[in-house]
């Protein structure tokens, strides 16, 4: 596998209507590593994710201003759905389709023009493997996605988006509303996805960050939008914060 | 310090709480009691005094003596056509306008709005309106003459309103989750209309069909002006021929006598009607099955 892309946002703004959502966030995302982005509820994380695969596109009103580069190539001269191929998404809440475990995954293959049989069970085997659930649901692919636990069903998601053989994984909370165990399952799988691929997790666990991530950005809301408070390593940033609101909210002072 | 709170009293054990319960328990199978029993004194009725017409013959011939006597087998075939027609017609249009409205067009733009509320004003019209409608429109601008085409067109637009809505209902019914997972998974629109959003749509969508279905056979006044009287065996659609409520209509109001008759093409009416309900949910259940799998 080529070694994945970086990421790098200039000057990024995204208003929705009149109400701005974040501001001039100028940031480079590392290749193959995973970075945290972290900060309190409403300063625009979950929104700044939703611009790097181009979703933001489906709310209404959204307006974005500056420059995402994926490697090198600008994500508005990419097509939205080969774009959408190359970064993948993991959302909060587990969304399975309504399908059949295998339709699941089968579906979106088809869709990117895999359609040969073998190919699709080799890709469907390897992709369950890669998050540990082959084992669990080998013998029952042609039931219910719905019929999984909440875990299985956002491991189920991964897969599905491994499946399409991404650069960039996008992830929104992925460990949010699952239990203790599945969480610490899905975060396990996450580890095991540095190198391969270029990881952006957003999550509002702070202990989590610091045990998974390479880097970490903060966000904070200021004069009534996100920004970009501060980036780094994670050493940096939780041992020797620049900003006194980094240091304040890492200590657990705010936020 | 005193403690003054006074215990709740259990909801259960008070007295006015349990009488008032009772009366409201009473009230509701009381409701329930006059509408099944209203439903089943009109079926009884209907199978009491129809049941003694119905035979082989009587389904396969045609009437005699302007509907006294003979068989109701051209009303049948006109019927059957008619509402062949307006299926034929309804259903592309219907679910294709329900898919733009939900999927392609915001909820609360101009252009949304309005067809909205047109289409809400549409279905509260009365079905002569319609009738008179059609009559002007495609039995005389368009030519088509008093024919079964015209009736079955003039029921289309009858049927299109209600058949939208629901459609329209049932997309808006499924969660936009799956809408934003297909996306980002970089799925086009289509694939994801046609294999995710059409099917979890379909509840809604056989609602409008079976309401519209049974809006269409069941209709009277609009075809009188439209498909005609005619009670010969059609040769094509663009002969004029008697649906079969017309013909309840004609046998029950105008021809002494035929009471009888009426009963028993009102029997097979309602079986009809009773029968593609049941078709229709169950084909429904099936397609959504192979599409969706329900936990």
């Amino acid at each position: 596998m080529s070694y994945p892309p970086s990421l790098y946002t200039e000057q990024l703004s995204l208003h929705y209507g009149s109400k701005p959502a974040f501001r001039d966030i100028t940031l480079a995302i590392q290749p193959g590593e995973i970075t945290a982005l972290i900060g309190p509820s409403g300063c625009g994380k979950t929104s700044f994710l939703s611009c790097l695969n181009r979703l933001v596109e489906l709310t209404p009103k959204a307006q974005l201003s500056g420059r995402i580069l994926l490697g090198e190539q600008d994500v508005q001269a990419i097509d939205v759905i080969p774009l959408r191929r190359r970064v993948g998404m993991l959302f909060q809440k587990p969304n399975p389709f309504p399908l059949s475990i295998m339709r699941n995954i089968e579906f979106p293959l088809r869709e990117h023009g895999i359609r040969q049989r073998d190919e699709i069970d080799r890709i469907v085997e390897t992709s369950l493997k890669d998050v540990g659930l082959w084992e669990e649901v080998k013998d029952r692919l042609k039931t219910p996605a719905l019929s999984l636990s909440g875990g299985q069903q956002q491991r189920l998601c991964l897969a599905r988006a491994l499946a399409l053989n991404p650069q960039v994984l996008l992830m929104d909370e992925p460990c949010s509303a699952l239990d203790p165990l599945s969480s610490e399952v899905v975060e396990q799988l996450i580890v095991n996805l540095r190198g391969k691929y270029t990881l952006l997790v957003v999550t509002h666990n702070l202990a989590q960050a610091k045990r998974i991530a390479d880097r970490v950005a903060l966000f904070w809301v200021q004069d009534g939008a996100g920004q970009l408070i501060e980036a780094g390593l994670v050493s940096q940033l939780f041992d020797a914060p620049q900003h006194p609101l980094t240091a304040a909210y890492v200590t657990g002072a705010r936020g | 310090m005193t403690n003054e709170t006074i215990p709740p009293r259990s909801p259960v054990l008070s007295p006015q709480h349990s009488r008032s319960e009772w009366l409201s328990i009473t009230l509701i199978w009381l409701v329930v009691a006059l509408v099944t029993g209203a439903l089943l004194w009109l079926l009884t009725d209907i199978l009491w005094h129809g049941i003694g017409q119905i035979s082989w013959s009587f389904l396969t011939t045609a009437p005699l003596n302007a509907g006294r006597a003979g068989g109701i087998a051209p009303i049948l075939v006109s019927t059957g056509l008619i509402v062949g027609v307006c299926m034929a017609v309804s259903l592309p249009l219907g679910v294709g306008t329900a898919v733009l409205l939900a999927e392609f067009t915001a909820n609360e733009s101009w252009f949304g709005r309005s067809v909205r509320l047109s289409l809400d004003a549409l279905a509260g019209v009365p079905s002569i309106v319609f009738g008179l409608f059609g009559n002007a429109f495609f039995c005389k601008t368009l030519g088509l003459g008093f024919s079964i085409l015209s009736g079955g067109l003039t029921l289309a637009c009858m049927v299109l309103p209600i058949l939208i809505r629901s459609t329209q209902e049932g997309l808006r019914a499924v969660p936009d989750d799956y809408r934003r997972s297909a996306a980002a998974l970089g799925l086009s629109r289509t694939a994801t209309l046609w294999e995710l959003l059409l099917p979890a749509a379909m509840p809604g969508l056989v609602v409008g069909l079976l309401l519209g279905l049974g809006r269409a056979i069941a209709e009277t006044a609009a075809l009188i002006f439209t498909s005609g009287y005619v009670d010969r065996m059609p040769e094509s659609v663009w002969d004029s021929g008697r649906a079969l409520s017309v013909h309840i209509f004609d046998l029950a109001m105008n021809i002494s006598g035929g009471e009888s008759q009426a009963y028993g093409s009102t029997l097979v009416l309602v079986t009809i009607l009773v029968c593609i309900n049941g078709t229709v949910s169950w084909l429904a259940e099936r397609f959504r099955k192979s599409r969706i799998l329900v936990v």
